[in-house]
């Protein structure tokens, strides 16, 4: 088993048995959906218009959860000064626990969207393009939080301070999320131009985030 | 080598230097003997205050996502586990280990993947006598192999080395 694969294994078996993975984030997910029709009203036709941008909400909501532990948790019981002598680079260590950040709270959000889709009634071509466009703007989500976790690791109470740090940078991702999924619906933009900003996006962010994290580390912890 | 001193007299810093973990402001540290193309860091084991342990994980799953990220296993877990007097414990999670058993799953991590430096900082923590009287014997085979080992301690190691006394007497 090589390195990377061995951390990626180890964090999904961890975020699995502590619970605070999948599971709560899916709960949060739901409660999030569940509570909105309650404030905004029953008015299936409003509902069905701000949908997306709720399920977007609550996925964003949802993965900032989990956020404050992915390299909190390393550094309270010394595993991240291993991980930092390693003959493995940073950055790549990083990006194996970005991925198992992604495949145990962000995909789950992305397999849980359809249901959450029909308690807002929305069609299923909604609920298929905001599927789609989370499956494609959650990694993103992660790799964000990724830095923000990393400049966040060293402080007392920095999980307080990670929502701050983060969600400024995510509101690029979840304009053109949100976007992309009412575009597939009700137009007039197509689908395609917002989507494939969505992408640019991830990609950028999965090259940065974790070379801005292993920086930030770095530096943070000397 | 031994490194003594009281209280803050800078055993623990001197080690995460040596370690890489800390950017000394002047002067450098050099392994002479070892590989050229990896740093002091990737060819030492650090064994700190905390025991780098996952409460929720088994004692083998904790030392087997070690060896592999650590790599170049040498011996199969469970030999490395026997080796520390864990071999029955294999199975439990290392939630239900005492302070001393955290501290053997630790030393574990240094038998099971060879590497010529072992950077020791306060090792018998909460050992007990054979726990002790074990890790003096492993740190004997390590010498004897070849290797170095760099412990910060205030108590007796249990074997002969240099000691090297940092800041006033204690």
């Amino acid at each position: 088993m090589t390195a990377l694969s061995a951390l990626l294994v180890r964090d999904m078996r961890l975020a699995i048995r502590v619970g605070g993975g999948a599971l709560m984030g899916v709960l949060f997910f739901l409660i999030v959906v569940t509570l909105v029709p309650f404030a905004v009203g029953p008015d299936l036709v409003q509902l069905r218009r701000i949908g997306p941008a709720i399920l977007w909400l609550g996925a964003l909501l949802a993965c900032l959860l989990t956020l404050d532990r992915l390299l909190a948790a390393d550094h309270e019981d010394g595993s991240l000064d291993l991980i930092l002598m390693g003959g493995t680079p940073l950055e790549l260590s990083l990006l194996a626990k970005a991925v198992a950040h992604w495949i145990t709270t962000g995909l789950p959000l992305v397999i849980a969207t359809p249901l959450l889709g029909l308690l807002l009634d929305l069609e299923p071509l909604a609920i298929g393009a905001v599927a789609l466009t989370l499956l494609a703007g959650t990694p993103a989500l992660t790799c964000i939080g990724l830095i923000g976790a990393a400049l966040s690791v060293a402080l007392r109470r920095g999980g307080l301070l990670l929502p701050v740090l983060i969600l400024p940078l995510t509101v690029p991702v979840l304009i053109f999320g949100v976007a992309a999924s009412n575009a597939a619906v009700a137009g007039p933009l197509s689908f395609g131009a917002p989507f494939m900003i969505l992408c640019a996006l991830t990609l950028g962010s999965l090259v940065l985030g974790p070379f801005a994290a292993a920086a930030a580390l770095r530096h943070g912890l000397e | 080598m031994a490194l003594v001193g009281p209280n803050g007299s800078g055993k623990s810093s001197l080690l995460r230097l040596i370690a890489g973990l800390l950017r000394p402001s002047a002067g450098r540290i050099e392994f002479q003997g070892g590989t050229a193309e990896r740093t002091i860091g990737e060819q030492a084991h650090y064994l700190g205050h905390l025991d780098p342990l996952k409460p929720s994980l088994t004692v083998a799953e904790n030392l087997d996502f070690w060896a592999g990220y650590l790599g170049d296993r040498d011996s199969p877990a469970d030999e490395a586990l026997a080796a520390v007097g864990l071999g029955a414990l294999t199975d439990l999670p290392a939630a239900y280990l005492s302070a001393g058993q955290r501290r053997r799953l630790s030393l574990a991590r240094l038998l099971a993947v060879p590497r010529p430096i072992w950077l020791l900082d306060e090792p018998a923590s909460g050992l007990d006598a054979a726990g002790q009287e074990r890790l003096a014997e492993h740190m004997r085979e390590h010498l004897a192999t070849g290797g170095m080992v760099v412990a910060a301690t205030h108590g007796p190691l249990g074997i002969e080395c240099e000691e090297l006394r940092l800041g006033g007497s204690p």
